[in-house]
């Protein structure tokens, strides 16, 4: 060791970490996933039998392999193609995976190919000088880039070094060049003196095993941090065939490199054994092979050791992985090999169970519903614990494919036999979200459905809606199920659903994904599609359930129906629970919106009391119509104008518009709908959240009191709390402050034509009526909030907007109305309606508070320039309680009036 | 200067940009703007936001400047040629960066220009596309890749060049989950420095997906610090997925293992489906979390990822304000123990 700085430890990664540093053991580096020294697992690859390739990897890893070293060294092969397929097949082996690979060739393109497919710290083995300076700085500079250590052969222009002198030197040599010239890290290093063949019977030879120790401990003590590694199998190459002696060879060499600083080995796992339980005789006999010495008794080392080795031939032991879960039953076998990802039985453990099942009479299909699904259910529910993660899962789903595939010949047979014609049981056409690349869940989806024989239409990930909707009508789907796991996938399942109705599609919808709930689904997503039942699957194992009650023409009705009350149950569960944090009333107050009163001289209205506005003109009303609410009452969706131009809804929004403005030009014409108003101003004052009306100038007799209410969830820094209150003059400024009231309705007649065209089956035009009744009754408001601000309260009375503007509410002062979100208590407008005196204008407040004719608007005014429009959101339990007080009534009355802000 | 900096006190980073984004309720006509003709929807494409509404973008790095940011990241999150293809925009993608990266030095340069004793800097986010070199997008070919290392290295490269031409003061790959995407970005920067003859810092911002407490891609806090460890960075932490709460025992872990500075901007908890923000935490909850975090000696660097505002940035800025930093002692430790 060297003796100031020390050892920086080398740190490669698979999934898993692994740091080598002085407290480390020796590292076994996997040898057998290479061509060129194992021929079984040459014939595997050659045979294009990858997973037998895998399962290789992968029993070497169970057998304690640190590192996998990874060879495709091989004539006949594509050793580049080789290496991309297996490196990223046993990327998604979860078992092989979590150690680091060793990305092993003789040619750099090989090496650089297979860098492309490792997400941790691999080693490269290996570069050298063999080609030079220049060609050995550029591959250093290129491992480092790529993130990996390296082994460095003692190699160099002349050859191989084959002498302690010279692997020293060449050592040297290339760990100053890629300290000083490559920037490579001394600890990512790895010096390979080279490990040659003893007992060859070549004298040249018998010093090899010694050789390549020595320079072991030089390096350590000479090179700082560099580590040191060797292809330790090569040490015993003339005693192939016999295992025994080799491990014997392999187990004392590694002991006196490992005393001598070898860090790493390529080995075979499961063929090296322990130094002390060696059988004496052997390990002294192969102790003087290694190390070069004469036998105490005289004689050739390499001579006595092979003379012994006939005898010892037979003994070879043969080390198995552990396969003790094969004597379990067929279920916990299936169980196993869904859970570890295990393929290599999978077939025949299947087909023992469908005999099984067979021989007691039963279906195929049972299999998969029994033991297959519960072993499913076994990952589901390790994944849910956080025990698997997604690779894992993803195999899980491929061991389920493989054990249905075998299944399914035998399910088709039972139909033919049964006189069923082999038929998919529906379609079902699904995909990931636009905007979402998560998919492992829904194909687990998939997977399950193809096994219970329905056919499944994968459009795979960032999937655009309108692609969605027309392969489902392309293939006639039978259901759509969309999956997403990010947050914003949630939008884009509403956006889908909105799609569906729109384009009109019947068709029951799934769905599901990680940040998928019921509620979410029964909230967020199921209103949008009115047409068909919109379902929440929690997980893959549900999916089956699901989809056969919605195609099964018996379970249908009363399923749709369970599911369509559940949601209205959870609807009204969320509407009523505590969505944001919610601060207290009194902290809310304290909150609120500040007025400098003092600063502030409130507009004097021309009149105060109330004013009839009869049969105002509805073609000048009509200049005031905001089209877009329009659009929306049909369910097109865009923003007006530009939804005229729009690609896919353009020309039946402008055949729309025009059908509705010709049936316009006749409600003006043959007046056919009456506009009738009330208007007043009273004296107001504020006090705490309500606003009180006066019915003069003294301020005495309170006209109405309108009990508001204030923003209660917690608010970014700098927002206030808002309530209308905010916005009127306190009762003890001294402000002499005023509100207006008012109620419009262009409703009168309507009923009776809309009455008719019913009678005349021609919905059409009465659904057209009602949308344009109501859109003249937000005209007629607009048009008179503008005759307000202008000329009766008068404090505006340049005003210059145009109706965009007005849309866009750029106006000074605010109409709030009972019922919207800045004011959600309705029942004031009974008072409202007295105050003003409506029925005058033929209007009226059912027990419930809805306004009669449908076409009717009524609200405040307030003119403060701060005034705005706001939401109160959800409130708190205190609030309700003070509410309540301050109305007089029962906190339950107050809870039923105030439901969607609890 | 940043390493100056990160010795003396908690550096803290922006928060979301898309939660702001996503609160201006932009129309399809907002988002393209002057690209009125082009042939695809752009709603939605964020990052687009930077050459159509310019101004907007602005302000929301004002607006986390003004919160206390020290570091604002580029809106370009999703800026790569792979990204933008979605949205027919693969060749917009050098503008993209370019006109990003100058809007926030632009900003930086005035708050600096406002307070000089307090400069502020700018993080050129690279993020993770919306494709994974590690793993199979088809279950019956684990083999199968959706996209190649050289295809992410030559989008990371037009993507790093234009962010550095823009001023950046660093590069932040960020939001990683496969961690295959992100060596191929610090390959393609690691490459422009070489051709440029001159380097910036870097950050590298991993993200655990669930309570496995792996990545998507499968690896440990611990296995992706060491893959990404090579080039060097000047920090190196988790964001997004988890809240604070739940990211607490992996952010620890890299406290633990990473010798260098550490990183951290978790989502404002949980994603909440019926929030506005679409999560849970209040900027008091955040804040205090990463007090804590501050406090245990774990973080040098803060923020937020998903769901976090301008308020949240502020209540995390006060929290951590005064806390010491966390000392470069991984290595040490680690020899310790």
């Amino acid at each position: 060791m060297p003796d100031e700085a020390p050892q920086r430890p080398l740190r490669l990664a698979g999934l898993e970490p692994l740091v080598i540093d002085e407290t480390s053991l020796f590292v076994n580096i996997g040898e057998r996933t290479n061509v060129t020294g194992s021929r079984a697992f040459a014939r595997l690859i050659l045979g294009g039998d990858y997973a037998g390739a895998v399962e290789v990897a992968r029993q070497q890893v169970r057998n304690g392999a640190q590192i996998v070293d990874v060879n495709m060294d091989e004539a006949m092969l594509d050793s580049k193609a080789a290496m991309v397929r297996f490196l990223n097949l046993i990327a998604s082996e979860p078992d092989v995976a979590r150690v680091p690979v060793m990305i092993d060739s003789s040619k750099w393109d090989v090496i650089e190919a297979g860098l492309k497919c490792v997400q941790g710290k691999p080693v490269v083995n290996s570069i050298s000088l063999k080609e030079g300076e220049a060609e050995f700085l550029r591959q250093a500079k290129l491992v480092r880039r790529y993130g990996a250590a390296a082994v460095v052969m003692s190699f160099d222009e002349n050859g191989q070094a084959d002498t302690y002198e010279r692997r020293i030197a060449v050592a040297k040599r290339a760990y100053d060049l890629l300290v000083s010239r490559a920037d490579v890290p001394p600890e990512d290093i790895i010096i390979d003196p080279n490990v040659f063949a003893i007992a060859t019977g070549i004298d040249e030879h018998a010093n090899y095993g010694v050789d390549f120790i020595r320079a072991t401990r030089w390096i350590r003590e000479n090179l700082p941090h560099a580590k040191v590694s060797g292809g330790i199998s090569n040490v015993s190459f003339s005693f192939r065939g016999n295992d025994a002696v080799r491990e014997a060879i392999h187990t004392v060499f590694l002991y006196h490199a490992i005393r001598a600083g070898l860090t790493m080995g390529i080995v075979n796992a499961g063929q090296l054994g322990v130094y002390d339980d060696l059988d004496p005789t052997l390990r002294t006999l192969v102790e003087d092979v290694v190390l070069n010495r004469t036998p105490a008794d005289g004689g050739n080392p390499t001579e006595k050791l092979v003379a012994f080795a006939e005898s010892y031939k037979a003994r070879g032991k043969k080390t198995e992985e552990d396969l003790s879960w094969r004597d379990a039953s067929v279920g916990a076998r299936l169980s196993h090999a869904l859970v570890h990802g295990i393929t290599t039985y999978v077939v025949a453990d299947t087909e023992e169970a469908r005999l099984a099942v067979a021989a007691r009479g039963g279906r195929t299909i049972e299999v998969i519903e029994g033991p297959l699904m519960d072993g499913m259910n076994v990952v589901g529910d390790l994944f849910g614990a956080g025990k698997m993660f997604l690779p894992q899962v993803v195999k899980s789903a491929r061991v389920m494919k493989q054990a249905v595939a075998h299944l399914i010949p035998f399910i088709e047979a039972e139909k033919t036999a049964s006189g069923s014609r082999a038929r998919s049981k529906g379609r079902i056409v699904t995909a990931t979200v636009k905007g979402d690349v998560h998919d492992i869940g829904k194909n687990i989806v998939g997977v399950v459905l193809q096994c219970n024989n329905f056919e499944v239409i994968d459009l795979g990930v960032m999937v655009p809606a309108q692609k969605i909707l027309a392969t489902a009508r392309e293939v006639h789907a039978d259901a759509i199920g969309l999956s997403g796991l990010i947050t914003p996938s949630l939008e884009e399942m509403a956006n889908v659903a909105a799609e569906m109705q729109r384009e009109d599609f019947h068709l029951p919808l799934l769905i599901g994904g990680a940040t998928t709930s019921r509620v979410h689904t029964a909230v967020k997503i199921a209103p949008n599609y009115a047409n068909g039942p919109t379902v929440y699957v929690p997980d893959a194992s549900r999916a089956v359930g699901v989809v056969t009650s919605l195609l099964s023409d018996e379970l249908r009705d009363a399923y749709v129906a369970d599911v369509a009350d559940d949601y209205v149950k959870i609807r009204a569960q969320h509407a009523a629970k505590r969505g944001p944090k919610l601060v207290t009333l009194e902290q809310a107050r304290a909150n609120a919106f500040a007025t400098d009163w003092s600063a502030y001289a409130p507009p004097v209205p021309t009149f105060l009391g109330r004013r009839l506005i009869g049969k105002a003109d509805l073609a000048d009303i009509a200049r005031f119509i905001d089209w877009g609410p329009f659009f929306q009452a049909w369910e097109l969706s865009g923003a007006y104008p530009a939804i005229l131009d729009d690609a896919i809804v353009g020309e039946a929004a402008r055949n729309l518009l025009a059908e509705g403005r010709a049936m316009l030009e006749r409600i003006i014409g043959e007046r056919w709908l009456e506009a009738n108003a009330v208007v007043g101003f009273w004296p107001a004052s504020s006090t705490r959240d309500d606003i009180v009306l006066w019915t003069d100038e003294s301020r005495r007799t309170r006209l109405l009191t309108w009990r508001n209410l204030r923003q209660q969830n917690e608010r970014p820094s700098g927002k206030p709390n808002y309530g209308l209150a905010d916005f009127v003059a306190p009762l003890g400024s001294g402000v002499r402050d005023y509100a207006g009231a008012f109620a419009v309705t262009t409703g009168g007649g309507v009923d009776e034509r809309v009455a008719a065209y019913k009678r005349a089956n021609d919905d059409y035009s009465a659904l057209m009526l009602k949308s344009l009744a109501d859109r003249l009754a937000e005209a007629f408001a607009e048009w008179l909030h503008r005759k307000v601000r202008v000329e009766l309260w008068g404090y505006a009375p340049d005003e210059t907007l145009d109706n965009a503007a007005l849309i866009r509410e750029e106006y000074r002062g605010i109409r709030p109305a009972p019922g919207y979100p800045a004011c959600p208590d309705h029942a004031v407008k009974a008072d409202l309606f007295a105050a003003l005196q409506a029925n005058e204008a033929g209007m009226e407040v059912t027990e419930s508070f809805a306004m009669l004719p449908a076409a009717s608007v009524a609200g405040f005014y307030l003119a403060h320039p701060a005034s705005r429009y706001f939401a109160v959101g959800k409130i708190g339990k205190d609030q309700l309680a003070d509410f309540a007080a301050r109305a007089g009534v029962t906190v339950d009355e107050a809870r039923r009036r105030l439901a969607p802000n609890l | 200067m940043l390493t100056r900096l990160l010795r003396e006190r908690i550096l803290v980073l922006d928060g979301a940009m898309g939660t702001m984004i996503q609160q201006c309720r932009f129309s399809e006509r907002d988002f393209r703007g002057h690209l009125h003709d082009h042939p695809h929807d752009l709603a939605g494409d964020n990052d687009v936001l930077s050459l159509t509404r310019p101004q907007t973008v602005r302000e929301m790095h004002d607006a986390y400047f003004a919160a206390g940011a020290d570091i604002v990241e580029t809106n370009t999150f999703s800026a790569t040629r792979i990204a933008q293809a979605d949205y027919g925009l693969a060749a917009q993608s050098g503008a993209i960066n370019l006109a990003a990266a100058k809007i926030a030095r632009e900003a930086a340069d005035a708050w600096t220009a406002r307070t000089p004793d307090r400069p502020r800097f700018v993080a050129g986010a690279l993020g993770p596309t919306n494709r994974t070199a590690s793993i199979s997008p088809d279950v019956n070919d684990p083999a199968a890749r959706n996209v190649a290392f050289d295809e992410l290295v030559a989008a990371y490269r037009e993507a790093a060049d234009a962010l550095i031409d823009g001023g950046v003061d660093v590069l932040l790959v960020e939001t990683v989950f496969d961690t295959l995407n992100a060596k191929a970005a610090l390959y393609a920067i690691d490459d422009a420095f070489d051709r440029r003859g001159a380097r910036l810092p870097i950050i590298v911002s991993g993200t655990i997906t669930d309570a496995s407490g792996r990545t998507l891609s499968g690896q440990t806090p611990e296995a992706f610090w060491y893959s990404v460890r090579h080039v060097r960075p000047l920090a190196v932490g988790l964001n997004c997925a988890l809240g604070a709460a739940l990211m607490r025992p992996y952010i620890a872990e890299l406290a633990r293992v990473a010798d260098t500075f550490v990183s951290c901007y978790p989502n404002a908890g949980l994603p909440n489906p019926m929030s506005d923000t679409g999560y849970d935490e209040t900027p008091a909850e955040t804040a205090r979390m990463l007090g804590e975090f501050a406090r245990s000696g774990f973080v040098n660097i803060v923020g937020g990822c998903c769901g976090t505002t301008p308020a949240h940035i502020r209540a995390i800025a006060e929290a951590v304000a005064g806390v010491a930093p966390r000392r470069l002692g991984g290595e040490v430790e680690r020899r310790v123990a």
